[in-house]
This record gives C-alpha cells, sequence and structure tokens, in this order.
C-alpha cells in the first residue's frame, strides 16, 4: 500500500523551485507530445515561449503580454489572498461577468455624455457588482454554512445568463441591426479604456494589476488582516484563540476577490473586449486559479504566473499560425502546468512510502 | 482611443510592418482565416475550412492560407487579427459576427490588407461583409416539412432572436404552410448554435408537443439522433449531415463558404476586389440544399427541387406578399418583395406563427 507521510525536512528553496520544475517539465511532456503529433518539438517550444518576447514581431506581441496578463493578474492576486485562508472562490470568472456589466451599465446609461467623471464610475460600478456577487457565497456560508465552493461556482452560470440577457435584451445596442451586444465602448471616449501610451499596451487594467500586486503583498506581509489570513489558513483553530473571526475573513476575502474581478471584468469591457455580449466572460476567472497556484499564492508569484500564462497564449497563436499547431494544444499546455505544479508540490510536502499491511 | 492616440499606433504599427520581410510581385498570396471554433467542430467552422481548402484546390501555388482556430470573440479578437496580419496575410476572412468591432479596428491600422468579415454589417475602405441567405434553404425544407408532416405539427429548433434566425422561421413558416394550409410552427429557443445536450432536449420538448417535422438552426446532429430514435424526420443544418440519411436526415441547408472564398480571392488575385456588402443565396451557390433522399415522395421532391431552382434563378423571392405580421398589420402588399433592409433587422414573425418571440 502506497501512503503520503508529510515531511519535516520540506526546504524553503524548494518552494521557489517547483514552479519552475513544473514549467520545464510541461516544456519537456509537450515537447514529447508535439513530436508525436509529427511537429519539431524545438521549434515549437521556442516559438511558444521565445518568439512572443523575442520574436519577429515581438514589438508588438511583448505590449499584448500586459494587455492578457493584467486581468488575470488583478483576479488571481484577490484569489491567492482567499486561498491563503482556505477560503474557496472558484467564482471569480461570475464576479468578473457581472462587474464588467455593472460597470457598462454606468457607462450606457450615461450615454453620450462626455464627463470626466463617467469612467471613475465605471470602474467603481464594476468593483461593487464584483464585490456584491462575491457576497452571495460569504453570506450563505456565514448564515448557513454553505459551501462558498459549490456557491460561487453556480453563480458563474447564473452570470452568464445575465450576460445573455443583458445582450440581447436591455443593453442591446438600439443601432445594432437587432443583432445581439450592446453599444462599442471604445467608440464612446469618456467611457473606453484605451491604451494609455501608444505601443505599451498598458491601460487602466494594467495599471490596476500592478497596484493589486503591490497592495496584496501589503496587506499579507505587513497588516494584521494579511497576519490573520495566514493564521486562518495554517492552523484555523489557533488562530480564532489569537482573535480572528472567522466569518469577518469569509466576508472580507470573498469581497476582496469579487471586487478586484469585478474591476477586471469592466477595465475589460471598456477596452480589448468593447462591449457587453452573452461570450464577455472568456475564462479568465478561471484560468486565473492557476495563475495563484502557480505563483504560490505569493503577490509577485501571481505577477510572474500571470506573464507566464499570457505567453502560452500568445505564443499558442503564433505556432498555429507558423506551425499549424492546433489551437487545442494551448490548453493542453496550461493544463499540464497546473498539473506538473500541483504533482511537485505534493512531493514537496509529503514523502512517497510504502507499507505492508497485514 | 482619441486621435492622437491612433495615429501614434499606426505609426507603430507601420515600422513593425517594415520589420516583416516584403513580399515580392509573384510570391503567393497570403490568405488567412480567423475561426471562433475548431476545425473538427462538423458545423460552422468545419465549412469555413472547407471553403478555405476549396481556395487552395483552386489557386493551387498562386496562394497561400493559414488560419486561427478557436479564438473567442470578444477580449482575444483583436490581437488574433493583428498577428493574423503581422504575419504578412494579404487578405483577412473574419468568420464570426463578434469578430466584427476587431476586424473594423484592425483594418484601420493595416490599410494595405484586406478583410472580410462574415455575417456582419460594418464596411470600410478595406473591409468587405459576406453572408448566406440562409432563408432561401428555409423555403425549400419549410416545403418539404409542410407536405412530410402527418400531425401537421412541425417545429423549429432557434438559436437567438436575431434576424438571420427570424428570417428562417419565417421563411420555413410561409412555405410549409403554402402546401399544407393547416400546418401550425412550435419554436424552441435553445439560446445556443452548439451544445448536443439542449438541442436533443429541445428536439424532444418539440416532439412531445406532437412535432414530427424539425428544423433546426443548431449546427449539431443531437436533433436528428433523437428524430431517429422515435422514428420522425428533420434536416441537416450548416453542413450536410448526411451520416443520417437517407432518414432521419432527408435533406439539408448547408453553407458553402467555398463558392465565395474562391470568388473573393479571384478577385484579389485579378485586382478588381471591392469592399462590398456580399449576400448570397442559392443561385451564388453559398446557400446548398443537400439531397433530397428517397424518404421523400417523388413528387414532393421535384416539388422543392423546382422551388429550389426557381428562387436559384432569381424568380422566385421566398418574402413575396401578401404578407401581415402576427400583429395582424400589412408588412408587403400582394406581390410586393421583401427589401433586404427590410430583412436584415427582421425582428417579427409572420401571421400565423404563435410562438412567442423574445425582445
Amino acid at each position: 500500500m502506497i501512503r503520503l507521510v508529510p515531511r519535516t525536512d520540506s526546504a524553503p528553496l524548494l518552494q521557489v523551485a517547483t514552479p519552475v520544475m513544473a514549467v520545464l517539465a510541461t516544456m519537456l511532456a509537450g515537447g514529447i507530445l508535439f513530436a508525436i503529433m509529427g511537429y519539431d518539438p524545438v521549434a515549437a517550444i521556442r516559438t511558444i515561449f521565445w518568439d512572443p518576447l523575442f520574436g519577429p514581431a515581438a514589438g508588438y506581441s511583448r505590449p499584448q503580454l500586459l494587455v492578457k496578463a493584467a486581468p488575470l493578474i488583478l483576479i488571481a492576486s484577490g484569489l491567492a489572498v482567499g486561498f491563503r485562508a482556505g477560503i474557496w472562490n472558484i467564482g471569480a470568472e461570475g464576479q468578473y461577468i457581472i462587474g464588467a456589466i455593472t460597470g457598462a451599465a454606468v457607462a450606457l446609461a450615461a450615454y453620450p455624455a462626455q464627463e470626466m467623471w463617467i469612467f471613475p464610475a465605471m470602474v467603481i460600478a464594476g468593483a461593487v457588482g464584483g464585490w456584491a456577487w462575491g457576497m452571495i457565497p460569504a453570506l450563505l456560508r456565514n448564515w448557513f454554512g454553505a459551501s462558498e465552493i459549490l456557491v460561487s461556482l453556480m453563480l458563474v452560470y447564473v452570470a452568464q445568463r445575465i450576460a445573455a440577457w443583458m445582450a440581447f435584451g436591455p443593453m442591446k445596442n438600439p443601432e445594432g441591426f437587432g443583432m445581439p451586444g450592446s453599444r462599442n465602448l471604445q467608440q464612446y471616449p469618456a467611457a473606453s479604456n484605451p491604451e494609455l501610451i501608444a505601443g505599451t499596451g498598458a491601460h487602466w487594467g494594467v495599471i490596476a494589476a500592478a497596484a493589486a500586486v503591490l497592495a496584496t503583498w501589503f496587506l499579507m506581509s505587513r497588516h494584521i488582516r494579511g497576519f490573520h489570513i495566514r493564521a486562518a489558513g495554517i492552523a484555523p483553530r489557533a488562530a480564532r484563540f489569537a482573535g480572528v473571526k472567522p466569518q469577518t475573513l469569509v466576508a472580507f476575502c470573498l469581497g476582496l476577490s469579487g471586487a478586484l474581478a469585478g474591476m477586471a471584468g469592466l477595465f475589460e469591457v471598456a477596452g480589448p473586449a468593447g462591449q457587453i455580449t452573452d461570450k464577455v466572460g472568456v475564462g479568465y476567472g478561471f484560468t486565473a486559479i492557476i495563475v495563484a497556484f502557480l505563483g504560490r499564492l505569493h503577490p509577485l508569484g501571481t505577477l510572474l504566473a500571470g506573464l507566464l500564462l499570457a505567453l502560452t497564449y500568445i505564443g499558442g497563436e503564433l505556432a498555429q499560425l507558423t506551425m499549424n499547431l492546433p489551437a487545442a494544444t494551448v490548453q493542453v499546455f496550461q493544463g499540464m502546468l497546473l498539473f506538473f505544479l500541483l504533482g511537485f508540490d505534493l512531493l514537496t510536502r509529503f514523502r512517497i512510502t510504502r507499507r505492508v499491511t497485514a | 482611443m482619441n486621435r492622437r492616440h491612433l495615429i501614434a499606433s499606426v505609426a507603430a504599427m507601420t515600422t513593425i510592418s517594415l520589420a516583416l520581410p516584403v513580399w515580392a510581385q509573384d510570391d503567393p498570396l497570403k490568405v488567412g482565416f480567423i475561426y471562433v471554433g475548431p476545425v473538427s467542430d462538423g458545423g460552422w467552422t468545419y465549412q469555413h475550412d472547407q471553403g478555405r481548402q476549396a481556395v487552395e484546390a483552386e489557386f493551387g501555388d498562386r496562394v497561400e492560407t493559414t488560419y486561427l482556430e478557436s479564438v473567442p470573440e470578444g477580449v482575444d479578437a483583436e490581437r488574433a487579427l493583428t498577428q493574423l496580419a503581422l504575419a504578412g496575410n494579404d487578405v483577412i476572412y473574419a468568420t464570426s459576427f463578434g469578430y466584427m468591432d476587431a476586424v473594423i479596428n484592425v483594418a484601420a491600422k493595416f490599410p494595405d490588407i484586406k478583410f472580410e468579415h462574415n455575417t456582419g454589417y460594418k464596411l470600410a475602405d478595406n473591409v468587405g461583409t459576406y453572408d448566406g441567405r440562409f432563408y432561401e434553404g428555409r423555403a425549400v425544407t419549410g416545403t418539404i416539412a409542410g407536405r412530410m408532416t402527418k400531425t401537421n405539427k412541425i417545429g423549429y429548433i432557434a438559436t437567438f432572436p436575431i434576424p438571420e434566425v427570424i428570417q428562417g422561421i419565417n421563411s420555413a413558416y410561409i412555405h410549409a404552410k403554402k402546401v399544407n394550409p393547416d400546418v401550425e410552427m412550435r419554436v424552441v429557443w435553445a439560446y445556443t448554435w452548439f451544445d448536443p445536450a439542449k438541442e436533443a432536449d429541445a428536439a424532444n420538448a418539440l416532439m412531445a408537443e406532437g412535432v414530427d417535422v424539425i428544423l433546426q438552426h443548431t449546427n449539431s446532429t443531437a436533433p436528428l439522433a433523437q428524430l431517429q430514435q422515435q422514428g420522425k424526420i428533420g434536416f441537416g443544418q450548416a453542413s450536410d449531415m448526411s451520416s443520417f440519411a437517407p432518414s432521419p436526415r432527408v435533406s439539408s441547408v448547408y453553407n458553402n463558404w467555398g463558392a465565395h472564398y474562391v470568388k473573393s480571392v479571384g478577385r484579389i488575385l485579378d485586382g478588381t476586389w471591392k469592399p462590398e456588402a456580399v449576400w448570397g443565396g442559392i443561385g451564388d451557390g453559398i446557400v446548398a440544399i443537400g439531397e433530397i433522399t428517397e424518404a421523400v415522395p417523388a413528387e414532393v421532391k421535384a416539388e422543392a427541387e423546382a422551388l429550389r431552382d426557381k428562387i436559384a434563378a432569381g424568380e422566385y423571392h421566398p418574402f413575396t406578399g401578401p404578407l401581415n405580421k402576427a400583429d395582424g398589420s400589412v408588412w408587403l402588399a400582394d406581390g410586393q418583395v421583401a427589401s433586404d433592409k427590410d430583412l436584415s433587422g427582421m425582428n417579427f414573425f409572420v401571421e400565423g406563427i404563435t410562438a412567442e418571440l423574445p425582445q
């Protein structure tokens, strides 16, 4: 019989090394997969991981890394805080969608006014929308002990239906010939979230993502609330004796991650996406879970992991264009990353022993 | 984006473009496609990829095609289109409605590249659109449905309440009614283009109401599988779905984009391409009627084929008056033909359809 025994000698260095090992193992396993499929593995790996940064069109793809990584980092930095406390918000995708809707609602209600307050009001509305959607599982857990994992996940599907209703109903573009989808906010200057400095890719969402990394780093390492969160995650009972109120933590963590996901939704809908459609959620909320774990639930790790995931998206497109690699390989890659990370993680924290049972 | 930003980013783009290899005159024309699904979806994207292959077969060494598959509409579309442009494509076909604004944005930054957007309505100096008059096909399958139903109830699995789908429901009903005055139309809104489980549910809901012929606007074969179990009939959609022939699939309306792609690429090669809104039907080859099987009596088959040929020849328009709207008001007077403008914004059912139209 195989048993897992916790290691007592787990080295701190391994904590940093496992994500790197996971990336290398993904490259290796991915390379073998490509070779079996009949593609040149070295060229494929280079196209995915190297060309977006240093290839012939890197001048375009480098800023796009920021655009793609920003919502992932913004969402993941909120999720990582909750995950540290053992509070599992799996429904960031739903909070992202609701934030996009509430934020866009402000813009569509104000249309066509050109006022300075519109965009800031949208950001606030997006954050409030995401926060409110995150508070539903928080309150249900605090009042009735409902699992926040299931409730937050189920609310993703509710949010998707609301987005479809909005796109086909109340928010439908009156000048859109009956087609679904709201007005395009990119074409509404007071509400749009453009590239702030041309050629950098940086829009307000990128700045917000950077701010979120700094703020959550400060929260977790310098603030008493961060100490409570870490304590609750490691030893819930001990934390309670230290004065941590579990209900407050649940509300704080789900509210914070909801608000950040909602803001991410708003920045996307006002920027790269442009409009509310029934497909406004593109999976950032789920991919951010991978980002949070790949980043070891640490703010700086989240930053690096978000950029790495963005690299696989953009490199995956290049590999399709230049090598005709199927699009599904990108998803296989991302799946492999999480698989290897969790696998190595297990092995650094546990020892496998064989025990003969009588 | 304000004007200063636009100019700056165009300048940035130009710099990038110059850094790429410049294609000499006798290099092949590079043709790029962006697909919303995987090429193996057996439906919408599969048919577009068949069209891409038709271009390769027609022009051989004179063209070089590439594609990006499974690109979601929304945040990723603009970047994916830009990647296609930076990869040196001379023309880019964007094959889903939701790419529309992204196409317009990217086309403005790459004025020397031609773009064509499928099912949209925005044109620009280097952007054309193309779409199919699918309602022409529904007139033919509606005729077969009206003749074949024994319960006088035909069903329609609708996707979303958008003009294209409403045209399809109206056209199918009008032509079923023409050959069978007692026919009733039941509509289920599936709110999906492709979801086998939901489509199967929709088919079963319709059959439970006594429907024995189903037209589907959704793209999976799940409804046909359900029809097969209950011995009822339906039609292939988007692709021919001939694996379900001769029954339950008694015919089909499928998208033959190759007819458009070959024509469009040919025009680019000989320098006569213009940005225009192409809306092609059976006559242009874009909308095709799959073989009508022996499960349909010979006289019904002949009737349906005669209608198909009349539409193809331009002798008959499926929306010809007298036609009233569902609320009883007059839409088209006797002999009057619907304008394309009317059709492209269609948001009402014709008189006789009692199903609810979500607004």
